[in-house]
């Protein structure tokens, strides 16, 4: 069986090196960049600031359903009818929207450290505790990406008609069926451009983890530049990656609304 | 033949059908605990740790901190304010080669994170020592916080722009032509018609970005500039003490949910004349 997975993660990263956009066969740095600082393997840093890619990248793509989730449940919380869980999801916009992201990450990363060994040492462990940067970074970002997402959705909420719950209700739907044939799919299209400002800001925030040591873009390219003593070409470097990231995912966001707008074509 | 011969005595109403306790009262009391029971510890560390050398040691630098952040973001803001009015007026301006050098001015700037624009700054422009010592720029680029307030101007006034590009683009086309209409000068036309209604739509927008601001300048920290997240790290790292994050995020957020409460107020009576 292990050796079923092995072989499975064996093929993958296969695949992922010959699709690979900066050192793959056909990458940008192979091609453009061999015999400069940014060439692949032990010659240059390309390969290093690609890994960085890979990971500020999958660090915002895994904190996005977190918070995509929890700010979901805050934004049905913001507008239930108990009093108490207004004010609850309330207090909880108004800590994560005011506290810098840099505190509320050093907050978590430490906080978390602080936690662990103290419940290890009540089992009788004493040996020093390390939390993984990636855990602690999807964590933090995705505590604050919720707390402005419960706001984006709250208005999208704010913006369906009543009339759509009564119609749910009417034709006997339950209410959990309601939510998620009738009000989430219109849902997503009201609150889809406020989500892809939260995104870009969400991209923009992975670059904080780097502090706590994740190897992300900037981070690798901080090393590579204390070696090289090249900062410049190197943070340009960065800046280019993370702009690159921009577009992709602003291209990507752009048909995405379109697709979810597809009913109201060429009305 | 019946008539009434007296009235019926007014009578209590009846009781209110008792709540049925429901999942979100459930969840509303579960959740409202955690906060309760987070603040009763928070506060409860607080005070058994409460040291008083402690305090008398790091309370004058989490001030110190505080104003350097303060006079950063106050700084930036108003030198990213009168650099944001070039860029505006080149993102409408009608000549392709200005338009476009502000579009990228402003992509790269809100396309790149904050931390990175500081980094290329802060660490990039050491490499071009020589030929800053030549124009005479070296001492201003040598300096951390000169380094923090220039990448900061230059950020928020990509921002700052955009705000002011919208604002200006969101005043109806009527209120320029009724302006030309009554022969005002073009000028006067922007000063005293244009801009006042833009400002009221970019109110809100720039208390965003002054919060935004506020929040962001905690990075400044990391190129070793003691704003109040510099002073909590030493002394964090000086006394391996939690609670100076608890300080510094009580302090954050007094800060932002201060301005958010004077901003609130602020636009509610810049905009008393339209309401209804």
């Amino acid at each position: 069986m292990s050796g079923l997975f092995a072989g499975f993660y064996s093929i993958l990263t296969w695949i992922g090196s010959i699709v690979d956009p900066f050192c793959g066969p056909v990458g940008v740095f192979r091609w453009l960049a061999s015999g400069t600082l940014l060439a692949c393997g032990d010659a240059g840093w390309g390969d290093e600031i690609a890994y960085g890619f890979v990971v500020t990248a999958s660090l915002a793509i895994a904190t996005l359903p977190v918070g995509l989730l929890i700010g979901f449940f805050v934004a049905l919380g913001k507008q239930s009818e108990e009093r108490t869980v207004r004010l609850a999801s309330n207090i909880y916009t108004t800590i994560f929207r005011g506290l810098p992201e840099l505190l509320t990450l050093f907050i978590v990363y430490y906080g978390l450290q602080i936690l662990v060994q103290q419940l290890l040492a009540s089992f009788g462990y004493d040996g020093p505790v390390e939390i993984n940067a990636f855990f602690a970074g999807m964590i933090a970002l995705g505590v604050v990406f919720s707390a402005y997402c419960s706001e984006v959705l709250l208005s999208a909420f704010k913006a369906i008609p009543h009339g759509q719950y009564e119609a749910g209700a009417a034709l006997g739907l339950h209410r959990g069926r309601t939510m998620r044939l009738i009000i989430l799919p219109q849902l997503v299209r009201i609150a889809l451009p406020g989500l892809g400002n939260l995104w870009m800001a969400l991209l923009k925030d992975t670059a904080l983890v780097s502090v706590v040591g994740l190897p992300d873009i900037l981070r690798q390219t901080g090393i590579a530049a204390r070696v090289t003593k090249q900062a410049f070409e190197f943070f340009g470097m960065a800046c280019i990656l993370f702009l690159v990231l921009a577009m992709v995912s602003s291209i990507v966001f752009s048909n995405l609304e379109r697709w979810t707008k597809r009913a109201e074509m060429g009305r | 033949m019946s008539f009434v011969e007296t009235m019926i005595p007014p009578q209590a109403p009846p009781p209110a059908p008792p709540k049925p306790y429901t999942l979100a009262r459930f969840v509303g009391s579960v959740s409202l605990g955690i906060w309760l029971a987070l603040g009763v510890g928070i506060f409860l560390t607080v005070v058994n740790g409460w040291d008083p050398a402690k305090f008398a040691k790091y309370g004058p630098s989490f001030l110190s901190g505080l104003g350097v952040t303060l006079m950063l973001v106050a700084c930036s803001v108003v030198l990213g304010a009168i650099l944001s009015l070039p860029i505006a007026l080149g993102r409408m301006s009608k000549n392709k080669i200005w338009s476009w050098l502000a579009y990228a001015y402003v992509y790269f700037f809100r396309g790149t994170p904050l931390i990175a624009q500081l980094f290329l700054i802060y660490y990039g422009l050491g490499s071009f020592r020589p030929q800053l010592e030549s124009v005479g720029l070296w001492w201003f680029f040598r300096e951390a916080w000169n380094c923090a307030l220039f990448t900061f101007t230059l950020n928020t006034a990509a921002y700052q722009a955009e705000i002011l590009r919208g604002a200006i683009e969101s005043v109806p086309r009527g209120q320029r032509e009724g302006a030309a209409a009554l022969g005002l000068p073009e000028r006067i036309a922007f000063y005293k018609i244009i801009l006042p209604q833009a400002m009221i739509v970019a109110l809100r927008p720039y208390g965003n970005e002054i919060i935004l601001m506020i929040k962001g300048s905690a990075i400044v920290a990391i190129v070793t500039v003691f704003d109040l997240m510099g002073e909590t790290r030493r002394a964090f790292s000086r006394t391996f003490d939690y609670q100076m994050y608890v300080w510094a995020a009580i302090l954050y957020l007094l800060m932002v949910e201060l301005l958010r409460n004077i901003w609130a107020w602020l636009e509610n009576r810049l905009t008393r004349h339209l309401k209804r």
